[in-house]
């Protein structure tokens, strides 16, 4: 509870209160619309039809017998769509991905590549006629399998360097009195959202109107114009509410293919993926192979590490899952060696999601610490805290805060890690061997230029207006708060309004930044308008409406290391005659900045913990050899944890305000699911003494593996 | 998706007269599977024959003991029943451990035997499958197959069959009972399966447009000791990788009468006689009865990735057959 002050009133902050969602019962009463049952009239629908081979060229789109089926309106595909601009700069200075850039060629660089959308008076015409469309191939052929020792595998940088490196890595395990050097993987992920990606586009008096699901309205807004060649003012991208967005719902096929049809046939399309084309339209995590080598002295403080990973990407996009990225953040060491490489194969475009990057190089390097504590016999926690690091391991840098060591303490003392007897393969419950595990977390903190405007309402009331997105975190709540407390009133005088282009820049909600960009916007907006209204101003019947941008407060940020961190704990039981893994409970304590709303930050952290247990034992998509599409992809074919898979998950975290940031914010998007895979796989390891380095611990793999030590290839 | 025509059946002999009247129907129970099934477009009924409201919906005793579940009893109400509770409790357990409570509110008995297989290949138009397309190949023997069958398969087809309740069905005797326009017939679940051979199209042995009408159980004292325990690859709402129903009569620490049924290892559900062989005058102890799971694995043919099942079934039912045992001993 903090507490605020002005000249005439005190109040009590809200910021750290708990506080239902502010549109709950919106959700709960179905009052809520998402993007795909906004009614329009006139409404046509379009349905992409996706390749079915993995690599070749369209011969030919048979569009005749399609055309003359009932309520069939057009048949969009490369040999008739307009041009699109591609080559500009968006996200990040990243050329858009062509997936998204639909129908511009006859090359085909993966199964599931979108070659035609064919639109019709109803969705269900629609998707006969789509499902009708006879598309030739000149087939050619693929490669889709990822091997360590592929020759076109090469470094890649994306949001940070591909390699670093400094001290002599031979020499540092030489020296060493433990060494660990193993190779861990994960498999291709998707992200599983609820909502499917949907879009109505329309023109209307001359602007085009997009109503998405998306996470960041201005940045389509941006895209789609530079696409389609337009002034971004003539567009607008609306996104009220959003069911899951997970790192998948940025600009995609759907919203370009539904900007075409209305503009070709000049009336509003909708059109919707189906969960089968998300698997390969929407983005996914690439499986990563790593490499970990540590080397430590007796006492476990590590002097040689080196973390290696390869991931893929398609042949039309480079996208990078930079696993290697965490050691240069976690774990210090006279030799530091890191490297992200790629290899481009004939499969759908990767791209962000849920940590990417973190959750699987946690994997892997929290799974190599917990064989390095064996080793040495050195407690899984003491080893971490033993090899904190005083400065970023490989900028120097100091971090804006860290209180990782704080998060351990505090959770081993709440898990009863004291009470743990080491030894592996000794705890029974009946059929279940039990045990427990643990592995650090980190993810990055930071905040994206925003703008926000806040207006004093001639009732008494205020409106804040900034184009964030709610992907069901709860930022429209978050934001409530913080305004109130800027503004010092009670959040009940507040409305946010979001998801719309039309309130100008601001952050896309992705790499945990989403609430820290806006919460600043607003805060600075508001706190100024409650200095103007201080001064005893009537407020005119059109409001008094202050603007911020926090551009030049975010350049003037002083360089530092800025991350959120926690301390996952697990404890499993595994049955090893059936293969069976359950987890009993987890534990993550987080130092994740101040947290806005204890209600829905928990909810994020525990959801991301619930993912760590789905990453650590169920979710693996495969991709079957000759074909080069996914083996059965669909929710029942691709294994999420479900409610009975989630035992007792439980979030807290440590008083840990960012100095530098107005409201003490780091983020709480992503840092659950970093570390949660590699705790439970150290507590299977714990429970029956068999290590698992490929994720996720299938049942068959747990029975494969009882005979063998673990010592397996995936 | 198609359009299709609906009709609601009022009675059973209308039910059967309307699927004859159109070769392209199908009989709609629950469409649970059969929906999903025509939105991927593996099913394209003409039309629907809604048999979901026939009075097909009770269970009821028999007079020599055993129990007659009609077709349109959905899985909940069977799971409930206090004489399935207590007879054949492994009945009970096998419907609980699928799917969620939402879809066991609209399966039916019926149509859960005739559900099909979740094998990825089938479900995907693009790929060969000799079960979708006869003759176009079978995808899964040099493909994805770490969930495929271990018994009975041919080089074919695979798949195996889902369903979790004919599991104990099957170790029950249970007999199928159906209408065709020619008049009532029935089939032994032993026989309403039809072996994969080079036909794996051609599932079961039920006449052109008959209607199941209900399953019989015989009576099975030993049933009341029974069991049922589903491996799978997430604790809810996934189809087996292994699952065992299994009963066990015991007396003075003999076997004396014994059933044993695999499920998620075959196209249908897998009836292990050779195991009840060895179980049956047999010391109950943890030797019998994996020299019972030995016997009825012998004869399985694993492929390069689902060997491991050959392990699981094994465990799994020693794992069963021991926990019978001690409940008997207690």
């Amino acid at each position: 509870m903090t507490t605020a002050t002005s000249g005439r009133t005190r109040l009590r902050g809200v910021v750290g209160t708990a506080h239902t969602r502010v549109e709950g019962r919106d959700k709960v009463t179905g009052a809520a619309r998402y993007a795909g049952e906004v009614p329009f009239a006139d409404l046509a629908h379009g349905w992409l039809v996706l390749s079915t081979v993995a690599r070749g060229r369209i011969r030919a789109v048979e569009t005749g017998p399609v055309l003359a089926m009932p309520g069939v309106l057009a048949v969009l595909h490369h040999g008739n769509a307009p041009r699109l601009v591609t080559d500009y700069a968006g996200l990040m200075g990243m050329t858009p991905d062509p997936t998204a850039a639909v129908f511009q060629q006859d090359r085909v660089p993966h199964v599931g590549w979108p070659v035609a959308l064919v639109v019709a008076e109803t969705s269900e015409q629609a998707r006969e006629a789509a499902e009708a469309l006879v598309v030739a191939y000149d087939e050619e052929p693929h490669d889709t399998e990822l091997t360590t020792d592929h020759p076109d595998a090469h470094p890649v940088g994306g949001v940070m360097p591909a390699e670093t490196g400094k001290g002599d890595l031979a020499a540092g395990l030489a020296a060493s009195a433990a060494v660990v050097d193993e190779e861990y993987t994960t498999p291709e992920e998707h992200h599983s959202m609820m909502e499917p990606h949907a879009a109505t586009a329309r023109w209307d008096g001359g602007r085009l109107e997009v109503v998405d699901s998306n996470q960041g309205t201005t940045w389509i807004q941006g895209e789609l114009a530079s696409m389609f060649s337009l002034d971004a003012s003539a567009v607008r991208v609306r996104s009220e509410h959003i069911g899951g967005g997970f790192g998948s719902k940025g600009l995609r096929a759907h919203q370009v293919a539904a900007v075409m049809a209305a503009t070709e046939l000049q009336r509003p399309v909708r059109v919707v993926m189906t969960r089968r084309q998300m698997f390969s339209l929407a983005g996914y995590r690439s499986p990563t192979a790593q490499r970990v080598r540590l080397g430590s002295d007796a006492d476990g403080r590590l002097l040689a590490l080196e973390h290696r990973s390869l991931s893929r990407t398609s042949t039309v996009y480079e996208f990078v899952e930079p696993s290697a990225g965490v050691a240069r953040v976690m774990y210090d060491a006279d030799a530091h060696h890191t490297a992200n490489h790629v290899v481009p194969l004939d499969v759908p475009s990767p791209t962000f999601m849920r940590a990417p990057g973190e959750a699987p190089g946690s994997f892997a390097i929290e799974s190599a610490l917990d064989e390095l504590a064996e080793r040495l016999g050195v407690d899984p926690v003491e080893l971490r805290l033993r090899n904190e690091p005083e400065v970023g391991p490989v900028s120097g840098l100091p971090f804006s805060t860290r209180n990782l060591d704080a998060c351990f303490r505090e959770g081993a003392r709440r898990f009863g890690w004291a009470e743990r007897d080491p030894r592996p393969g000794v705890r029974r419950d009946g059929r279940w061997l039990l045990g427990t595990g643990t592995a650090a977390a980190s993810f990055h903190s930071g905040a994206g230029p925003s703008t926000a405007t806040v207006t004093a309402e001639a009732d008494g009331g205020f409106t804040v207006r900034i184009s964030a997105a709610d992907i069901g975190t709860g930022a429209r709540t978050a934001l409530t708060l913080v305004a109130a407390d800027a503004l010092e009133v009670a959040p009940e005088r507040v409305r946010v309004r979001i998801g719309d282009s039309d309130f100008g820049p601001a952050m896309i909600a992705g790499g945990s930044m989403g609430t820290r960009s806006w919460a600043w916007a607003v805060t600075e907006a508001a706190g100024e308008l409650r200095e103007r209204l201080a001064l005893g101003v009537t407020v005119p019947p059109e409001g008094i409406t202050v603007r911020s941008d926090t551009t030049a407060a975010l350049g003037a940020l002083a360089q530092k290391e800025r991350h959120s961190f926690g301390a996952q704990f697990a404890e499993v039981a595994v049955d090893t005659a059936t293969g069976e893994v359950r987890v009993r409970r987890m534990l993550g304590i987080f130092a994740a900045g101040r947290i806005v709303n204890p209600l829905t930050a928990r909810n994020q952290l525990v959801g991301g913990m619930v993912w760590g247990i789905s990453m650590a034992l169920h979710e693996e998509a495969v991709r079957d050899r000759t074909s080069g599409g996914l083996y059965a992809p669909d929710l029942a074919g691709y294994h999420v944890a479900t409610n009975a898979d989630v035992g007792d998950v439980q979030a807290d975290w440590v008083d840990d305000a960012d100095p530098d940031d107005p409201v003490g914010i780091k983020g709480v998007g992503e840092i659950g699911v970093v570390g949660a895979a590699a705790a439970v796989a150290n507590a299977v390891r714990h429970a029956t003494g068999v290590r698992h380095r490929h994720l996720p611990i299938r049942p068959d793999r747990v029975l494969s593996a009882a005979g063998t030590n673990g010592e397996r290839r995936s | 998706m198609r359009e299709f025509g609906y009709q609601r059946a009022d009675d059973v002999s209308g039910a059967v007269a309307l699927l004859a009247a159109d070769p392209d129907a199908r009989f709609l129970g629950g469409g649970t599977n059969l929906v999903d099934l025509m939105k991927t477009g593996v099913e394209r009924p003409a039309r629907l024959v809604d048999v979901r409201e026939l009075p097909l919906d009770t269970v009821e005793a028999t007079v020599d003991g055993g129990l007659r579940i009609g077709a349109t009893v959905t899985n909940s109400d069977l799971a409930a029943h206090p004489d399935v509770r207590r007879r054949y409790p492994a009945l009970t357990q096998a419907v609980l451990a699928g799917a969620s409570g939402q879809l066991r509110n609209m399966a039916t008995v019926g149509g859960n035997l005739l559900q099909r297989t979740r094998c990825g290949y089938f479900t995907d138009l693009s790929r060969p499958c000799n079960k979708r397309a006869p003759g176009s190949g079978c995808s899964a023997v040099t493909g994805e197959h770490h969930n495929h069958a271990i018994l009975g398969a041919t080089d074919h087809c695979v798949a195996t069959h889902p369903s979790d309740m004919g599991v104990a069905l099957a170790a029950f005797d249970a007999v199928v009972t159906y209408e065709t326009l020619d008049g009532p017939g029935e089939l032994p679940l032993a026989d309403f399966y039809l072996p994969v051979g080079d036909t794996p199209h051609r599932e079961t042995a039920l006449p052109s447009g008959a209607l199941i009408t209900g399953v019989t159980l015989p009576p099975a004292p030993v049933a009341a000791r029974s069991r049922y325990r589903k491996v799978r690859e997430r604790a809810s709402y996934a189809f087996a990788i292994g699952s065992v129903a299994a009963a066990l009569d015991i007396e003075d620490g003999v076997v004396r009468e014994a059933r044993l049924a695999f499920g998620a290892v075959a196209s249908r559900p897998w009836r292990a006689h050779a195991a009840e062989a060895v179980l049956t005058g047999a010391p109950a102890d943890g030797d019998t009865f994996a020299a019972a799971a030995d016997a009825e694995l012998a004869a399985a043919r694993p492929l390069p990735d689902n060997g491991y099942k050959v392990t699981l079934m094994r465990n799994l039912a020693v794992a069963v057959l021991t926990e019978l045992a001690e409940e008997a001993a207690r």
